[in-house]
């Protein structure tokens, strides 16, 4: 296959950044999205041109870090998966398709598509986590939890955070990245002694960090390459109203 | 965090603030619209029920303050709410597909800030009734019924017998039931309150609800446009 790229070129986090087109040339449809960057990157190096910076690592949908928007969808609009996990196959040989960075004032490009996504690290920082006195290991099912809960948590968890809700919000919002974080240590036991201020933390790092609000359209649910239901949006909302009430 | 603080303050806050106002101004628009249905009822019946919302002022005025606190509340949360989501993305995107969105969740304030324009000029209108803007040249003080109270069947037929007003009309009432279309289970969204097994309930109430109310606000200045109620 032979494609033509439309792709973001920015020097670094100060420069203004402007579309290049280039060339993808003898590309297989067996090839991932990254492998086909790949080897345009090479071909661009063997011709002495600087390659095209890109974030990726585990390329199995399990780490978070490929982000890219193809053709105008945050992971190119494969159901359920990253970047990393679409292959060639979905495109036509001939075709033109655009390559973004995440756009979001918290995510500032760092080059080319890379972003930096280190406000998800401070969300988290603040308040992501459970206080736990280390030791030995518990026993397996000394705390027991309940099926539903145990599932609900389970898919709440399965967030990678990548970011890709931020990127497909028309507000730029993490909510369903935060209301991930929030749900899956909220709904365990050992989640519960800091429930409530976990989220109002977490909330209030989100505002700080510049996202934008909720209006509930869906669009990051339909992009999550791991299906977070926007469920977990309204039990965050329902949280945090406690939590800010709470004496 | 002080409650109030909080409430004005986070987004989420402003949030609950959006969803209360908007919950209530729903639940207004609702009993508005039963309330103009009796103008099927007959020239006595609708005239009758205005009559009868104006004879204790001091409940008339408590429900207008309480509305435009609402309105105000609302329309100000809106705002704020929506440059900041602007200014949460500097540089948009060359391509943009909007995947799992409703046309209605992606121009909320697009559709909330027509309607403002039309509750402004729905309140010249048929409440201050300024003859200027009725484009009839007539004075709705001037219509009275059999028994000397103000003639407000009359009002609406005659006010309804200009199309470029009846178009404005049905236009601003379609924008409010767009808005609303998405804003009615958004709103038990935002309150926290759609989870699980009511997310499927509320967004059909929402989607029925909806088309309620622009089927009985509309039925009126149609039904004057057809000639069938004179
Ligand atoms: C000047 C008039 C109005 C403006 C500018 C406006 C604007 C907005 C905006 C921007 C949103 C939501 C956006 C978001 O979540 O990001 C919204 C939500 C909503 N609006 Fe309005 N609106 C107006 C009038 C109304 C009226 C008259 C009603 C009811 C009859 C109404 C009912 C609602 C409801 C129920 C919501 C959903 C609240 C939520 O998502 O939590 N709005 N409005
Ligand atoms: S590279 Fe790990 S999810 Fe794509």
């Amino acid at each position: 296959m032979n494609l033509t790229l439309k792709i973001w070129r920015q020097k670094d986090r100060n420069t203004t950044g402007e579309f290049v087109t280039c060339q993808a040339r003898n590309i297989l449809p067996d090839m991932s999205f990254l492998e086909m960057l790949d080897v345009v990157n090479e071909d661009l190096t063997r011709s002495g041109h600087e390659p095209f910076a890109f974030d990726s690592d585990c390329r199995e949908g399990i780490c978070g870090t490929c982000s890219l928007v193809i053709n105008g969808i945050p992971h190119g609009g494969q159901k359920g998966a990253t970047a990393c996990q679409l292959h060639m196959r979905h495109f036509r040989d001939g075709q033109t398709i655009t390559v973004e960075p995440w756009r979001a004032k918290s995510f500032p490009v760092l080059r080319d598509l890379v972003v930096d996504r280190s406000a998800f690290d401070h969300i988290i920082a603040s308040g992501g986590f459970v206080s736990v006195n280390t030791g030995g290991a518990p026993d397996g099912n000394a705390l027991p939890v309940g099926k539903v809960d145990a599932d609900q948590a389970m898919d709440a968890a399965a967030c990678i955070g990548c970011g890709a809700c931020v990127a497909a919000c028309k507000n730029a919002s993490a909510m369903l990245f935060v209301a991930a974080k929030v749900a899956h240590l909220g709904l365990l036991p050992q989640g519960q002694s800091e429930r409530y201020q976990r989220v109002v933390k977490m909330v209030n790092m989100m505002d700080q960090e510049g996202f934008g609000a909720c209006t509930a359209t869906g669009s990051c649910e339909a992009v999550c390459p791991k299906e977070i239901s926007l469920d977990f949006i309204a039990q965050l909302n329902r949280d945090y109203l406690v939590g800010c009430l709470k004496p | 965090m002080n409650p109030l603080a909080f409430l004005f303050r986070t987004s989420l806050g402003k949030k609950y603030l959006m969803a209360l106002t908007g919950f209530g101004l729903f639940a207004f628009v609702v009993v508005h619209m039963v309330g103009n249905l009796q103008f099927f009822l007959g020239r006595e019946a609708i005239n009758r029920y205005a009559y009868f919302l104006h004879s204790v002022p001091e409940l008339l005025w408590g429900a207008r303050i309480g509305l435009l606190v609402m309105v105000g509340l609302h329309v100000w949360t809106a705002i704020q709410l929506s440059a900041e989501n602007r200014a949460a993305r500097p540089i948009g995107y060359k391509r943009k597909k909007a995947l799992g969105s409703s046309y209605a969740s992606r121009t909320m304030l697009m559709s909330g800030l027509i309607i403002g324009c039309f509750v402004i000029y729905h309140l010249l209108h048929f409440t201050v009734q300024v003859p200027e803007v009725n484009f009839t040249g007539k004075d709705f003080h001037d219509l009275v019924d059999a028994e000397k109270h103000h003639d407000v069947y009359q009002m609406m037929v005659t006010g309804f017998l200009q199309p470029w007003v009846t178009l404005f009309y049905i236009v601003g009432v379609g924008l409010l039931c767009l808005h609303l279309s998405h804003g009615v289970s958004s709103l038990f969204q935002s309150l926290g309150l759609r989870t699980g097994k009511y997310t499927p309930l509320l967004k059909s109430f929402g989607f029925w609800m909806s088309w309620v109310l622009v089927i009985g606000y509309w039925s009126i200045p149609i039904s004057v446009v057809l000639g069938l109620k004179k």
